[in-house]
């Protein structure tokens, strides 16, 4: 059995977009605030700390779902998709994102980063999703900017729909 | 929005877990998804001094298919439980009833079980337990009780768990012959927590009357529970029958009163969305009827 005391910082070692990396954190540090302060990556957002909004989703042990919700020592040795892993290495922009760039799915981007994973774990799931069936899972996403009508269509773009 | 410090502990096994519990009774929090959990404690409404995480409980996301129940581990994954065949089909209510929870993000992690130690007088999982008569079962050092579901939710997020207790697992009753379930529900965005929830399941005669009902209604007082419905056992199934039903069962409720509804909305909900589900209930039964 694993104990962790309040205030010891326990090391903590995941694969973030396919490379091992590690830091410290102690039990209460969310998974956001680890990404972010120990590991440097400010990819993944915080918003709302409490899972509604849904900017800090990433791909955690295969399931897109809330960083926020998850403390860092739960995740020691998992794997860990953020969006810092979508572009290749010299910035070129993946399809998914290629398509919010030429779809106007994207203003101030606060909420981008979760909406892109969701997204990618969404279609690979459901590789021919439907405009409900696409609403149906950006409605775990809020954004303020866009309105949504451009997001399902650069997700059907994506799609090769 | 950062949680109060707590020492986090990952037990390996259900023994350690319940060594846990003795140890530190109702100081401690118990997470399996964290969906709900972890925004209270971020919020610090929930401050433990530790943190009990039975993710590695494998033995408690196993599922048991028995002739007349099915058995779900607590552990067993919102998403996950979509993805399985026996149990979506053979506890229809719950497969109509499971999309309306949280998101796609939330299902994706959130636990059957969890949810329903959780207590949300709003929803989905446990108003589906409770409407169907479904269990629940705990373990504590002293051994395993199960507890009908509708004695556990014994108020806002409280039940009949004890300090030393871990909910274990759920058992759903299995479909019944000439048997109809619905389940609809409002909230201001899908996926939200319902303003109210409405489950219906009935069982129709061969003349068409109904045989036995029960609906359940969620996010209208502190618990989900079943309506009193006896008095309308033999009516007709019909949509006359099913406005009767609800209009009748909107007069007796006491509803909650939030930033999102006052009592006369939430009562209006039971009247329209209870009409509707159980209209489908009862054409549900029917058409069973009609196919055998």
């Amino acid at each position: 059995m694993l104990r962790i005391k309040p205030d010891q910082k326990q090391r903590v070692t995941v694969t973030v977009n396919g490379k091992a990396v590690s830091g410290y954190a102690e039990p209460r540090m969310l998974l956001t605030d680890f990404l972010r302060h120990e590991l440097g990556m400010y990819g993944t957002h915080v918003g709302c700390e409490h899972g509604v909004c849904g900017a800090c989703t990433a791909i955690i042990d295969g399931a897109a779902t809330r960083s926020c919700l998850r403390y860092a020592v739960q995740c020691d040795g998992l794997e860990i998709q953020t969006v810092e892993g979508l572009a290749d290495a010299d910035g070129t922009l993946n399809t998914l994102q290629k398509a919010f760039n030429e779809n106007g799915a994207l203003q101030c981007g606060f909420c981008t980063a979760g909406i892109l994973m969701s997204s990618t774990k969404f279609l690979q799931e459901n590789p021919k999703p439907n405009d409900d069936e696409i609403r149906d899972m950006l409605s775990g996403h809020i954004c303020r900017c866009t309105g949504y009508t451009q997001i399902v269509r650069a997700i059907r773009q994506a799609s090769g729909q | 929005m950062k949680p109060v410090a707590f020492e986090y502990c990952r037990p390996d096994t259900v023994e350690e877990a319940l060594d846990l519990l003795k140890e530190f009774g109702s100081d401690a929090s118990i997470i399996s998804g964290g969906l709900s959990l972890g925004a209270m404690l971020n919020m610090r409404l929930v401050r433990p001094k530790a943190l009990i995480d039975i993710n590695g409980l494998g033995e408690l996301a196993d599922i048991k298919a028995g002739d007349a129940t099915i058995r779900t581990g607590t552990l067993i994954r919102q998403a996950g439980a979509m993805e399985m065949p026996v149990l979506m089909s053979g506890v229809p209510l719950l497969a109509k009833a499971l999309p309306y929870v949280g998101h796609y993000q939330i299902r994706s992690r959130g636990t059957l079980g969890g949810s329903v130690a959780h207590a949300d007088p709003s929803a989905e999982i446990p108003l589906t337990l409770v409407t169907l008569s479904g269990a629940v079962t705990l373990r504590s050092p002293g051994g395993s009780r199960e507890v009908p579901a509708r004695e556990f939710f014994q108020g806002l997020l409280t039940t009949d768990r004890r300090a030393d207790e871990l909910v274990t697992g759920l058992t759903w009753p299995i479909r019944r012959d000439l048997t109809g379930y619905a389940f609809e529900e409002l909230a201001q965005r899908h996926g939200d927590f319902a303003i109210t929830a409405v489950a219906a399941e009935a069982t129709v005669a061969g003349d068409g009357s109904i045989a036995d009902v029960s609906f359940g209604l969620g996010g209208v007082e502190d618990r989900p529970f079943v309506a009193t419905t006896a008095g309308f056992v033999g009516k007709p199934a019909t949509a006359a029958t099913a406005s009767d039903i609800a209009n009748t069962i909107a007069e007796t409720v006491d509803p909650m009163v939030d930033l999102q509804a006052n009592a006369d909305y939430r009562r209006q909900l039971v009247r329209v969305l209870g009409a509707r589900v159980l209209t489908a209930a009862f054409n549900d039964a029917t058409g069973q009827q009609e196919a055998a």
